[in-house]
């Protein structure tokens, strides 16, 4: 017999998690760490496949399997659908990648121990987060997600900070996995029925379905990075290994809106018209808070944290669109905005990686990840700096590469929302799309920052100058994103065909075929509305390029000369002269910063003839920090400073409690019954 | 089912809640061994009338399990400890027995009311049987609440394990597993208790846990 796709796929999960077990015991040798990473590569590459090719077929039907694990009467179910099939081409093509980045950059983990045994158990988790059919195998393989990329974040737990950020993600994230236990408890119903089947088939009432919503935003949401659930994200992301950081603001994240997906679109029945608001409002506030968040990040990594939790909000703004859509029954428009929301899934999966390991790359050669001390880098890693510049193009949503594609078919979902019959939402998604315009610019902004103050200018510390290429497994992880980046820019009508089955399950609508349109455009509604044609645009700009340095070799000097950077004819010697990531983001704190952080600028100025330095001190407020998370852990830390004694009675008080308890609780029986 | 099956089963789990009033009031340890011996072979009766009136050949073995484990070995064992650590003539209340009595009184009114409720939809013998064991269990926590002696402690431990076996083998359709389960974390238990004991009793001379509680003050 032929095994179908998902026995296939667990077959991959299951050689992951043998393949943990077997690093466990050869972890320190030399050989394990190249021997793991390509066997994850292998594995990664055939289920990607598998997932691939479930896609593409003619018409995928679902394909499922009960294994007699897990829950009696239930089994642990798995099952392999459309929408599974997209997110596991996403999973499988960030592991791939992240695996052969790992060849070259894991060799340099000063303990594999603690990386090897996890790593391959965070890929197999995912993907088994993605096949799960049923509530109790969802929940038990997301714990193995979240704990073993907790593991990961607490590889170098040595560094008080990583100890902390693995602490505040273990607190998030067993916050998540309550919220989605009480999600998945209410759709069951009374009934009890834990397989997604039996789900769909009792969608729960009115009410319930707007508690799951609350539920999925909080669990789901706060493992993708929403606002004000993010405050893990930028700690733990940036503590692990880079190919890690890379799986996890690249994939997991996907994974949580895979979650979300599943639960909102799939599971909890017909949307009501105010959900929409919700999303809309969390994914637009998500997206302009992250953006100027990363904005005043210094720490390369912390930085591109920041910005997945912008394009978390883009995201969840397409997925508020489409919902919008579904509930007054737009089938073409909510294809339209959850096809943009799948798009940008792909995307940032590809360019965030990318830029992870290019931030891994550039912390590698300079042994630390304060952007202050970088410069110059474009000299000494160019291969690196070409990439990373690709990545920064397409994460700033720049045509001809693919972050252009997804957010301008998130605006045209946007523009179709005058046709929408609710007011509130008339007044909504106009407020929206303006803060994703503004999202969308300040991104631009804060990576011409981050690539300029890295890359360009000149060397501000000693390692910056004598900074080295990293090795040749990390380029080519590199530029094979940047491989996939351009072709999923260039060509954007294979890859909305290809995601045209996850979208039809889910709303229920379709857009029309883009293989079919001339020169290969890509058209969201009509022809007469708008059109786009990568093509077009990535020969306009080489073609542009290439002439304006023809013109410039030909009619101005053909001598290619280092010189130093122009400084109104003075050139200072000393580096700390030029531009720093600190003042190129001054800019902007000045005009959000006292309204959104707080921000206070304290200059002391001697006065004339006093002869101590001048000096500015700003200071910075995380609002959600202070007003959201500080006062919860105040009243916990009061509660337990309160029940300290209880620690300390004696063996018969313990004991009577435990009577009394019980003898208290029977009474409530007795009375209530 | 016929009259006297259900009226002899009915008088067996009486009997253990009898049994355990006994215990209640018992300040002596080795008669309060002896109460306890004798709980467990009214235990080992009624378990062993379950299998015959269920037909269920494996509820015999929990009955043989009880009769030789709870009414032999684990009380002789006892009788040799509380006479190796010389307390076997030891006198120990915290609460008067008056109170005690009017106390396990009301829980075992409690479990009535609060069983009989619960169950309306099983059978008669089920209900009776579980009330009787929730009671069974009440009492001997109510006899570990009490007591301050770690022998008492531990015999109302077993006490209030005995209600479990009655709860479980009342109720049709328990498999085997739990119980032969039930009564080896019991017997496991009691050699980490006795081990406990003679440990206690080396350092501090007494098996009276108020001593351990003292020696934490002073540590403090």
């Amino acid at each position: 017999m032929i095994p179908t796709s998902v026995e296939l796929l667990l077959e991959c999960c299951a050689a992951l998690l043998g393949l943990s077990a077997f690093a466990v015991p050869f972890a320190r040798r030399a050989w394990a760490t190249p021997l793991v990473y390509s066997a994850c590569l292998v594995v990664a590459l055939a289920a990607g496949g598998l997932a691939l090719r479930h896609l593409l077929m003619a018409a995928p039907a679902p394909d499922s399997v009960v294994l007699p694990l897990g829950l009696p009467w239930v089994g642990a179910r798995f099952r392999l659908d459309a929408l599974a099939a997209v997110f596991l081409v996403v999973v499988n093509l960030g592991a791939a990648v992240a695996s052969l980045y790992a060849l070259g950059y894991g060799r340099h983990e000063p303990e594999p121990q603690r990386v090897l045994p996890f790593y391959p158990v965070f890929l197999a988790g995912m993907n088994l987060v993605v096949l799960a059919d049923d509530a109790f195998s969802f929940l038990v393989v997301w714990e193995v997600m979240s704990l073993s990329s907790w593991a990961l974040v607490m590889a170098r737990h040595r560094d008080a900070d990583n100890a902390r950020a693995g602490y505040v993600y273990l607190l998030m994230a067993s916050f998540g996995a309550i919220c989605l236990l009480l999600a998945f408890g209410l759709l069951a119903g009374q009934e009890g029925g834990y397989a997604f089947d039996a789900i769909r088939s009792h969608p729960p009432s009115p009410i319930a379905a707007g508690f799951v919503l609350a539920l999925a935003i909080l669990g789901a949401g706060s493992k993708a990075g929403l606002v004000p659930l993010h405050v893990w994200l930028p700690l733990a992301h940036p503590a692990a290994p880079s190919h890690v950081s890379a799986l996890m603001s690249g994939v997991m994240t996907k994974v949580a809106i895979y979650a979300f997906i599943r639960i909102v679109f799939d599971l909890a029945g017909a949307p009501a018209p105010w959900w929409s608001l919700v999303i809309l409002a969390m994914g637009g506030a998500t997206a302009t808070m992250g953006i100027l968040y990363a904005l005043l990040q210094n720490d390369l990594k912390r930085f591109l944290a920041y910005s997945t939790v912008e394009n978390v909000g883009i995201i969840f703004i397409a997925l508020g669109l489409g919902m919008a859509f579904k509930a007054q029954h737009m089938a073409l428009a909510a294809a339209l905005a959850v096809t943009a929301a799948l798009f940008h899934v792909i995307n940032h999966s590809l360019f965030k990686s990318l830029l992870f390991f290019g931030a891994g790359a550039v912390q590698g050669a300079m042994g630390e990840r304060d952007m202050e001390r970088f410069g110059g880098l474009i000299g000494r890693m160019p291969q690196t700096a070409l990439a990373f510049l690709i990545g920064c193009v397409a994460i700033s949503a720049l045509p001809p590469l693919n972050g252009f594609v997804s957010e301008w078919l998130v605006f045209q979902a946007i523009l179709l929302s005058p046709k929408l019959d609710a007011s509130a939402l008339k007044i909504m998604i106009p407020a929206v799309g303006a803060l994703l315009a503004l999202a969308a610019a300040l991104t631009a902004a804060a990576f011409v920052r981050a690539f300029g103050i890295t890359f360009l200018g000149r060397p501000r510390s000693v390692a910056a100058a004598e900074a080295s290429e990293t090795d040749r497994w990390s380029r080519a992880a590199m530029f094979a994103c940047c491989g996939l980046c351009l072709a999923a820019g260039v060509l954007p009508g294979f890859v909305i065909d290809a995601i045209v089955p996850a979208v039809q399950s889910l709303v229920g609508g379709r857009m029309t075929p883009q293989a079919a349109q001339p020169w290969l455009s890509i058209v969201p509604i009509a022809e007469a509305r708008s059109s786009y044609n990568g093509l077009l645009v990535l020969g306009f700009v080489a073609a542009s390029a290439s002439l304006a340095a023809f013109v410039i070799h030909r009619f101005g000097s053909h001598a290619f000369r280092r010189a130093p950077a122009w400084d109104c004819g003075f050139p200072d010697p000393s580096p700390a002269t030029q531009y720093t990531a600190g003042s190129f983001a001054q800019p902007i704190r000045r005009v959000f910063g006292p309204f959104v952080f707080g921000v206070r600028e304290e200059v002391d100025m001697p006065a004339p003839g006093d002869t101590r330095a001048a000096s500015i001190r700003v200071v910075v407020h995380d609002r959600i920090w202070e007003t959201l998370y500080a006062p919860i852990a105040g009243g916990i830390d009061y509660v337990a400073g309160r029940l300290n004694h209880l620690q300390f009675l004696t063996i018969r008080r313990y004991l009577s409690l435990v009577f009394l308890a019980l003898v208290g609780l029977l009474l409530v029986l007795a009375i209530w019954l | 089912m016929s009259g006297l099956d259900f009226d002899f089963a009915h008088l067996l789990a009486g009997s253990l809640v009898l049994i355990s009033f006994m215990m209640l009031y018992q300040d002596r340890l080795t008669a309060l061994i002896n109460v306890f011996a004798l709980q467990a072979l009214v235990l080992a009766m009624s378990v062993a009338w379950q299998a015959y009136i269920q037909a269920a050949p494996h509820l015999y073995v929990t009955a043989v399990i009880a009769l030789v484990f709870k009414a032999l070995v684990i009380p002789g064992a006892l009788h040799r400890i509380i006479k190796r650590l010389g307390v076997h003539r030891e006198i120990e209340t915290v609460v008067g027995v008056g109170p005690t009595m009017l106390a396990g009184i009301g829980l075992v009114a409690l479990a009535m009311v609060v069983m009989l409720r619960v169950t309306a939809a099983a059978d008669q013998l089920a209900r009776e049987d579980m009330a009787f064991a929730l009671s069974v269990l009440l009492l001997g926590l109510l006899m570990m609440v009490t007591r301050r002696n770690a022998v008492s402690l531990i015999i109302g431990f077993m006490s209030l394990e005995n209600g479990l076996v009655l709860a479980a083998t009342g109720a049709k359709g328990m498999p085997l597993v739990v119980e032969i389960s039930v009564a080896f974390s019991v017997l496991i238990a009691f050699i980490v208790v006795g081990v406990f004991l003679f440990r206690i009793r080396e350092r501090f001379d007494t098996v009276d846990v108020s001593a351990l509680d003292r020696f934490r003050e002073a540590q403090k």
